[in-house]
């Protein structure tokens, strides 16, 4: 099948097999390895990305549903050679150890926290149920989500 | 003096991360790469009658079906033990199954293909005609006259028998006690679920006849040696292993996996580079798993709460074959640590190690240490309450003091520092005990189930000097490598042995070396996870890397500080005993006369023109060191949790929880604290969800993300964490190892709040996980029974 996919402002015509996972349309046909894959079942998050503006797991979207859709990863976060606030935060508050669900929780918390920058610690635990990191215990991942928040409402306004 | 050593610097390596540019295995593409895909058993225990990869191999896409015996036929080795204490029964680890499978997920057929898809489809099309045996799961039933053997040659499914200690002395102190405390209890078993599924892929150089193999390994170097040595048979000159950007390990990734054999033999026989990328479902069942013992205990202490002797039984599930280090782990792992914090004049433990059919256990995050601590205070509690004493005076009472270092255990080790009653002072201020157990009380009037735990932990890291190892049964040394290269303009590359998959070495083996030498941080750069690049290294694990690969690079550095100090005096005329190296700034000038300073890049660059050196002197700026410690280090621990117990559903929730660690001198505050938090986490994912658990007749009933339960973000409070800091007098940075400490000290310390917490409805003890289903049933229990 055809589809033509956007990610990162870059549109991509391919011809691929009906059951090929978005995740690997990005990892695989558009080379795109920063999106990562840590479990088969939807649990894990490591390969959300923002799809139409919304958060996504990449694993369980098929590419044909996402012809015709803006995807954003990773690596299209970055602008103009300066880190995402979002990124910023994860490097300053320790957000991060092993780094292979970093991406798939620095999408996530990008649209969690989207016009909420006085997010909870809380609020953010709780937002964080479809994320798993093995490595911080979270901790220094709501740290580095609050920052990065405040930082996004920041540059914002 | 210190310019980067115990400062919270930032990770260098975390830019990359961040913005999705990891560098790991499953990334890899080379032109012209193939795809392998793995046929595993559902069965726990089957003959394999016949394997038909015919109508595999006929599907458009697939390059070729092997089996088992085509690996045996041309020659791979068996997967090695590399521990083997005396009288050990190794009975051989195909890579893939040849006359039976002995696990569900164990390999029996690979698919190579163009695409990972086409070979996954190859896989369901194999067929294999097994025929169904008789299983057994349970460490402790293994050894059951007329149990299934799970390899006919290992009677009794019993692979090794290890007892330590004076096993009179301890019967005498049990016989003669006030009191003995009891127990019987399985530590269950764990799936150490490494965010980053495990992958391996190889590229055949037929024109030198060498081997790459990328796998996601904490030990590189091991996996060469025993790549090269025992199983795929392609000398070790050439053959070169990478490790990069892996993952998280937590002790998973140290062992010699099937399909580090499997891919480059692959990607051999079909003559193009090959991948092969584990899906989590089979990383649940091919992954080595953690604990999994069952064990009886006994503690004998005085009425006044002196203890006076400890007696252990564990009988500790292998799993189906001997993984890399699985015999170590309940062992001198293990049995070694029961003396905690505490003297205890007498102790026996004793270990068997049990063949099952279940995936094989090894090390995972703590290994061994982990169950000795959770063994050790979850008796302790119980003495404290039979006592009716609170359960820090009665371990205050018992524990070993500040000048008793070094401490001599009965069960072999000499802890080499530490100062535990201030390590207890500083978490009960932590944590406001006082005020914790008034609330409690209070709590408790108003019916609710409030807990308060307490541990206090010891572990053993860092291991270890390689002639106690191998004299226990290690096959290999247990030494680090580092080597410092200055480049003439004064750069330094630091090549270390020691692996990092989250610990941060490219930051902290920087801090380390830059200030050895008085260098910019930013002029140094680490490198590892390469057998090309870096000297034969043991890699990471057992909270080794800071200690022993840290030392490695200090004496390196010392190498360094010393030929350019000779130089200097060389070049400004004077006595080499009347220089100074100023390691702040990275000069060297005769004492007192600070015009004679010379730069390290000065001399460096003098060290390669090399036109005027002293007498003797070779040219260039390079030092290697093998650093083998004189002893383990042993951090240690004082945590304490709040828990509140529904009393309608039995759900647990951590209110607060405060750590105290003493992990010696610390290199990066910042990284040393994540990595307690993280280690915090894997404990009390233990202590109250996860469970690996099988039925009988072998099949693994968590078996992936959504039956297995995984630590979440909403489970825990806001965690306190501080340290006190004894140095450990074994390496020169007076470090301790810190990657473990959290784990061995979250587990014991929730279950002694949850246990607090129900203790008033007469529930004495129950194991782990502590379900919200397991402790209503116990409520509902204890209330109908008590008329509550």
């Amino acid at each position: 099948m055809r589809v033509t996919i956007s990610v990162n402002g870059r549109e991509h015509a391919r011809d691929i097999a009906p059951r090929t996972l978005l995740v690997d349309f990005i990892r695989n046909e558009i080379g795109l390895t920063g999106t990562n894959i840590g479990c088969d079942t939807s649990q894990c998050g490591a390969c959300t990305v923002h799809m139409d503006g919304r958060a996504v797991k990449s694993c369980t979207v098929l590419a044909v549903q996402a012809d015709g859709s803006d995807v954003t990863t990773i690596e299209g976060l970055a602008a103009g050679g300066e880190l995402h606030p979002m990124q910023q935060a994860f490097w300053d508050e320790h957000g991060l150890q092993c780094g292979f669900c970093t991406p798939g929780m620095i999408m996530a918390a990008v649209k969690l926290v989207e016009g909420t920058p006085d997010i909870s610690g809380d609020a953010i635990r709780h937002g964080l149920e479809g994320n798993m990191c093995r490595c911080t215990g979270y901790q220094n991942i709501v740290n580095a989500i609050k920052a990065g928040a405040v930082a996004m409402a920041g540059g914002e306004s | 003096m210190s310019t980067y050593i115990g400062k919270s610097m930032k990770r260098v390596e975390d830019p990359r991360f961040v913005q999705g540019k990891g560098r790991y295995v499953a990334n890899l593409a080379l032109p012209g790469m193939i795809h392998v895909a793995v046929k595993r058993s559902p069965f726990a225990h089957a003959r394999i009658a016949s394997i038909d990869g015919s109508a595999a191999e006929a599907l458009d896409g697939v390059i070729a079906v092997y089996t088992g015996q085509d690996l045996l036929d041309s020659g791979v080795g068996s997967l090695p033990c590399g521990f083997t204490p005396p009288g050990i029964k190794t009975p051989p680890h195909h890579p893939l199954a040849v006359d039976k499978v002995r696990h569900v997920g164990d390999g029996v057929a690979v698919v190579v293909a163009e695409d990972p898809y086409v070979a996954e489809d190859a896989v369901d099309l194999i067929r294999v005609d097994y025929e169904p045996l008789a299983a057994v799961v349970d460490a402790r039933k293994a050894m059951d006259d007329g149990a299934p053997l799970v390899h006919d040659d290992v009677e009794q499914n019993l692979s090794f028998h290890w007892p330590l200690g004076d096993a009179d002395a301890t019967a005498h102190a049990i016989e003669s006690a006030d009191h003995v405390v009891q127990l019987e209890f399985s530590n269950q078993r764990l799936i150490p679920n490494a965010m980053e599924p495990r992958a391996c892929a190889a590229q055949w150089d037929g024109s030198t006849e060498s081997m790459t193999v990328w796998t996601t390994s904490q030990n590189p170097h091991t996996i060469r040696l025993l790549l090269g040595a025992f199983t795929l048979g392609i000398p070790e000159h050439k053959l070169r292993v990478i490790s990069p950007d892996v993952g998280g390990g937590f002790g998973s990734k140290i062992f010699h996996y099937a399909e580090e054999v499997i891919v480059p033999w692959v990607a051999r026989a079909v003559g193009r580079p090959a991948k092969w990328v584990a899906s989590r479902s089979e990383a649940f069942i091919t992954d080595a798993h953690g604990r999994d013992h069952v064990t009886r205990a006994e503690l004998a202490v005085t009425q006044d709460g002196t203890f006076t002797g400890l007696r252990v039984t564990t009988w500790a599930n292998m799993g189906a074959y001997l993984s890399t280090f699985a015999p170590l782990i309940p062992t001198a792992l293990y049995i070694t640590l029961l003396s905690g914090l505490y003297k205890i004049p007498a102790i026996f433990g004793e270990a068997y190690g049990t063949m099952t059919n279940t995936v094989p256990v090894d090390a995972y995050r703590g290994a061994g240490r982990p169950e000795a601590s959770y063994l050790v205070e979850t008796l302790v509690d119980l003495a404290a309450r039979d006592l009716g004493m609170d359960p820090i005076e009665l371990r205050r009472k018992n524990l070993i003091a500040a000048d008793e270092f070094p401490y001599q255990t009965p069960v072999a080790l000499a802890y080499d520092s530490g100062d535990y009653q201030r390590l207890f002072d500083k978490a009960e201020e932590l944590s406001e005990y006082g005020r914790l157990r008034r609330q409690q009380e209070e709590a408790r009037a108003a019916g609710r189930l409030v807990g308060i735990g307490f541990s206090g932990c010891i572990e053993a890291s860092g291991p270890a000097p390689s002639a106690v190892a191998v004299g226990l049964g290690a096959a290999i040394g247990l030494y680090e490598s580092g080597v410092v290269r200055v480049h003439p303009t004064g750069k330094v590359v630091v090549l270390t042995g020691s692996h990092s998959h989250g610990q941060g070495h490219e930051t902290t083996f920087a801090q380390i070396v830059a200030d050895e030498l008085g260098v910019p941080i930013d002029d140094v750069e680490v490198v590892h996870g390469d057998t090309d690049r870096t000297p034969y290294g043991v890699g990471t694990y057992g909270s080794r890397s800071a200690a022993i690969g840290g030392s490695a690079l200090v004496k390196s550095a010392e190498k360094i500080r010393a030929k350019l100090t000779e130089l200097a005096a060389h070049l400004v005329e004077a006595s080499v005993e009347d220089m100074v190296y100023d390691r702040e700034t990275g000069t060297i000038s005769v004492q007192g006369s600070p015009e004679t300073a010379l730069g390290f890049a000065q001399l460096a660059f003098a060290l390669t023109t090399a036109d005027n050196l002293p007498e003797g002197m070779e040219p260039g700026l390079e030092a290697t060191s093998f650093y083998d410690p004189a002893n383990f280090t042993f951090p240690c621990s004082a945590h304490v949790a709040q828990v509140e117990i529904d009393r309608d559903t039995g759900e647990v929730t951590v209110v607060s929880y405060a750590a105290v660690d003493d992990v010696g001198n610390v290199v990066n505050p910042m990284i040393v604290e994540g990595q307690i938090l993280g280690g915090i986490a894997q404990g009390v994912g233990q202590a109250l969800w996860e469970h690996g658990m099988y039925d009988d007749s072998g099949q693994l009933l968590a078996g992936s993300m959504m039956d297995y339960a995984m630590p979440r973000a909403d489970g825990f409070p806001p965690i306190a964490v501080d340290r006190i800091e004894t140095p450990s007098p074994h390496n020169p940075l007076g470090i301790k190892g810190a990657g473990e400490m959290g784990t061995i000290a979250g587990t014991a310390t929730i279950s002694s709040a949850v246990l607090d917490a129900l203790a008033p409805l007469g529930i004495r003890y129950l194991e782990m996980p502590l379900t919200a289903e397991k402790i209503h049933d116990a409520i509902v229990a204890a209330t109908e029974g008590g008329g509550a």
